[in-house]
């Protein structure tokens, strides 16, 4: 079948191009997201406010933008590294659960610990397990070439069942009257808060940090550098002699404990308990986080905000609109969807066929 | 058909097929094709002759209708067309037959032919042998395609082009894959078709076939026509002249003097391909000594790619078979590129883009590729600097046009990569120099700076193995030459020995049914 119009790729792009798409995809997502409350019967100034200038207004509510941006931050610094060298991570919701596993033991098992380290040694345990949920996947692709998007996508449903056994059988507090939930955490092993009333920790600290390493790591490194000819020319990277399989070794391992870091931080802040819920799909929406910061760990900074208001947008919206919650995951595919297309016109420009029949009337 | 009335009602006078004028193309700030004008008249061979670069490809594409002209006109039989697409080039009646071919191999001929029309392949069969039969391309319909040879592929494509009954068919360097005993009969060929009354655009650069075969050549430069001749009457060199402006450089070479202990060996390697078209490489044994240049020819698909990739190291050998392999008499069969290239080898593939340099990054970036061992990471952290120097240093040695290192390595013309590329691996100074097609779409001047490069690299003693499909090139650089024949290799030929008959006859496999040890010199002479 022949369409009226050809896709051809750009042959030359602006030095702004790669803001484009992002800035088109916000755009269009609060677009949609005006729309979307018009349409559930909340007036558009209404929605407008609830939706991008009460998460802004108050102290409290700038709280929770920063204290959602920690882990969307932490584990999108992580994955856009692996997805650089294109290797797909779709599994750091599993690994961050697997992460508030690991960080939970130790307070859980020394419930009653003053030991200043405590902290330190939740946030080893939990990056160890996320990084070794994430091992599995990349052994499976290095040994038997499984491709890395089931796998991790499987394997979070895996992680989500461990998580149900364990805060119903061997991790549950039992003094909780059989909640499904562990013992509350011992303030050692409790994230310091920021500021006074606001529930923001010095989680946001490590993910500032950790963006400042993922920088240097994509931009200065060596093995930075190996990742990226990887990703984006394979063969050249098999004749500069870059091992294939350390590349999916790394990315995984790299996505795994920062996703695992930031299941430590859920669960050593905002929950102050391992729970049957420890993350409203931060795993997923890092991905998409990573994809509209251009993959590059600066524009990631700025995604991981916007999507943590749309998070708190619509939470506020929630509570006091009645707006169901299910906008929180529309506007996310918005956004995603929004993105990919946006990419497309930037990389590649439609042209029109001129028309056949004129021609072919000579 | 209204054009093919108009034609004929204007006998007499003669009425060019196509005709162009003014035609020009430009992409972004480069002029791909500027003014251009060329006629071509019925049954008439015309060559378009141009460096790599000088335009003969977008030409091409717009008479085929695959890219639009930004001004000029186009006429066929007289009269004005705008051709939109392939298609519509087909109805009109243009064919082309390109340099890379397009056939399923998994599919036999008559199929893959059925494929672009809209019959049975069962029906095709008789039209495909009486048609091969009538312009001499003997072809079995029934034959898979990954059984075939490249020449007979191209038999394949030109048969699917002509069954569309062209007045006008394009051919895109159709020799280039041709070993030296398959030329003639592509030439004869396409002398049959002449005389039918079919043109042929024929696109090349080797000077020697156009002026034995063509009628007429307009020669290119630099996206312009500097000129329409009759190439009979021309000599090798005042073609050359108008091609590149000034007669081609002959590189000067003083005999070899290599060392005693092979710096590169292969021993009776075997190595069977994971992929299942790929060459079986059996018994392989050659040696190349520090300060000298070793020639592999052979027509391109014997093997070149498998032994490249196992020279290079992208192809690993088992453990057990390590010492089949051995650098500076070290056993290196199982080692990665990486580890070959800290023993001291470089390595020239033959893609650029993607393989040799990452098209998106810098060349500064791409210096990196493989010369980040020269100090280029300290502490783990890119150099950048040094990397930066590194790059420049390239450019100017080799003479690469390009705005600076900070240009991507898909800004640069494929010649001008392909002199980088080059130059970054003669500056990782290597003890063993291994080259796929090393002047591949590099233009005659630059090959020609290239070829003396490695020459000058061969007389510093480093051991220099060339593969290459171009037998002209092999003659100016090898001190030795094997010939590579379905993934076996001939024995060794001297320079002074190796001739463009033997080593064509080894080309064909030669050197496989030849009784050389049992045969007495007495009873052969």
């Amino acid at each position: 079948m022949r369409l009226p119009w050809t896709v051809e790729a750009r042959a030359q792009r602006s030095p702004f191009a790669p803001l484009v798409a992002p800035l088109a995809a916000v755009t269009a997502t609060i677009l949609a997201g005006l729309l979307l409350f018009t349409l559930l019967g909340v007036p558009v100034t209404t929605a407008f406010y609830q939706l991008l200038v009460a998460p802004v207004s108050t102290t409290f509510n700038i709280g929770e933008v920063l204290l959602k941006a920690t882990p969307l931050l932490l584990i999108a610094q992580g994955l856009a590294i692996g997805f650089r060298a294109k290797i797909w991570n779709i599994g750091a919701e599993g690994q961050l659960i697997l992460g508030a596993i690991g960080g939970s033991l130790l307070p859980i098992w020394f419930n009653d610990s003053q030991n200043p380290m405590m902290l330190v040694g939740m946030a080893l345990a939990g990056s160890c397990f996320g990084m070794g949920w994430a091992a599995i996947a990349a052994w499976l692709r290095s040994r038997f070439n499984a491709n890395e998007i089931l796998v991790t996508l499987m394997l979070n449903s895996i992680a989500l069942q461990l998580l149900y056994y364990l805060v119903a059988g061997p991790l549950r507090d039992p003094f909780g009257f059989n909640f499904p939930q562990s013992a509350l955490f011992p303030d050692v092993a409790m994230l310091p808060t920021l500021f006074g009333g606001a529930r923001v920790n010095a989680g946001l600290f490590v993910a500032l940090a950790a963006t400042v390493a993922a920088w240097f790591f994509v931009e200065r490194s060596m093995t930075g550098y190996r990742l990226q000819v990887g990703g984006v020319a394979p063969e050249a990277a098999r004749y500069a002699g870059f091992s294939e399989k350390r590349a999916i070794w790394l990315s995984l391992l790299i996505g795994g404990a920062a996703a695992g870091l930031a299941g430590v931080f859920e669960v050593a802040g905002p929950l102050g308990q391992l729970q049957r819920v420890v993350s409203p799909g931060y795993g997923f929406a890092a991905i998409i986080v990573a994809f509209l910061g251009g993959l590059n760990p600066i524009g990631i900074l700025f995604a991981a905000l916007f999507m943590a208001v749309i998070y708190v947008g619509g939470d506020i919206a929630q509570a006091s609109a009645g707006v169901p919650y299910a906008v929180i995951g529309i506007l996310q595919g918005v956004l995603l969807v929004t993105y990919i297309a946006a990419r497309l016109f930037v990389d590649y420009r439609v042209r029109w066929r001129r028309s056949a029949a004129r021609v072919a009337a000579h | 058909m209204i054009t093919r009335e108009a034609a004929t009602a204007t006998t007499g006078a003669q009425v060019p097929l196509l005709e162009l004028a003014g035609v020009t193309k430009s992409f972004g700030p480069t002029v791909a094709n500027e003014d251009v004008a060329l006629s071509i008249m019925p049954g008439e061979i015309h060559a378009i002759l141009g460096e790599n670069g000088a335009g003969k490809s977008t030409l091409m594409k717009m008479i085929y209708g695959v890219m639009a002209p930004d001004a000029g006109r186009i006429r066929w039989h007289g009269e004005d067309v705008t051709i939109s697409d392939p298609a519509h080039a087909r109805r009109l009646g243009i064919g082309m037959v390109f340099q890379h071919f397009s056939l399923f191999e998994t599919l036999t001929v008559a199929e893959n032919i059925s494929l672009s029309t809209d019959q049975s392949a069962a029906r095709l069969s008789p039209r495909i042998a009486e048609i091969g039969d009538r312009f001499g391309l003997p072809l079995d319909p029934a034959a898979l395609v990954h059984s075939l040879s490249v020449g007979q592929r191209q038999r394949a494509e030109i048969i699917r082009c002509l069954l569309q009954e062209p007045r006008l068919i394009i051919m895109d360097e159709p020799t280039s894959v041709l070993p030296p005993s398959g030329i003639e009969p592509l030439f004869e060929t396409i002398r049959r078709l002449a005389a039918g009354g079919c043109s042929v655009l024929f696109i090349s650069h080797k000077l020697e076939e156009i002026r034995s075969l063509c009628h007429r050549a307009t020669i290119m430069r630099a996206g312009k026509v500097v000129g329409s001749v009759d190439p009979a009457a021309e000599t090798k060199d005042s073609l050359a002249r108008l091609m590149i402006g000034r007669s081609i450089p002959q590189p000067t070479r003083t005999p070899a003097r290599p060392g005693k202990d092979a710096a590169l060996e292969l021993r009776g390697l075997d190595h069977v391909p994971d992929d299942p078209f790929g060459t079986h490489l059996q018994g392989m044994d050659l040696s190349v000594r520090p300060g000298e240049i070793l020639g592999i020819a052979g027509v391109s698909g014997n093997g070149q790619r498998e032994l490249a990739a196992l020279l290079s190291g992208e192809t690993a050998l088992p453990r057990g078979d390590r010492d089949r392999i051995r650098l500076d008499g070290s056993g290196c069969g199982d080692a990665d590129p990486g580890q070959r290239r800290r023993m001291g080898m470089a390595f020239v593939p033959e893609e650029r883009n993607g393989r040799g340099a990452v098209p998106e990054m810098s060349l500064t970036l791409n210096a990196l590729l493989t010369a980040h061992g020269r100090g280029m990471v300290r502490r783990g952290m890119v150099a950048h600097q040094s990397a930066r120097d590194f790059a420049e240093s390239c450019i100017a040695e080799m003479g690469v046009r390009c705005a600076g290192p900070q240009s991507e390595a898909r800004s640069l013309s494929g010649g001008n990569l392909q002199k980088f590329i080059m130059g970054r691996e003669i500056r990782l100074a290597p003890k063993v120099l291994i080259a796929s097609q090393p002047t591949w779409g590099v233009d005659v001047g630059a090959a020609a700076a290239i070829r003396q490069q490695l020459i000058a690299l061969r007389d510093t003693g480093v051991a220099i193995l060339i593969i290459s499909d171009e037998l002209e090139e092999l003659f100016e650089l090898a001190d030795r030459l094997q010939v590579l024949f379905r993934g076996r290799l001939s024995p060794s030929l001297d320079r002074a020995e190796a001739d463009t008959a033997l080593i064509g006859d080894y080309m064909t496999g030669g050197f496989l049914t030849e009784p050389a040890v049992a045969t007495p010199p007495a009873a052969a002479a």
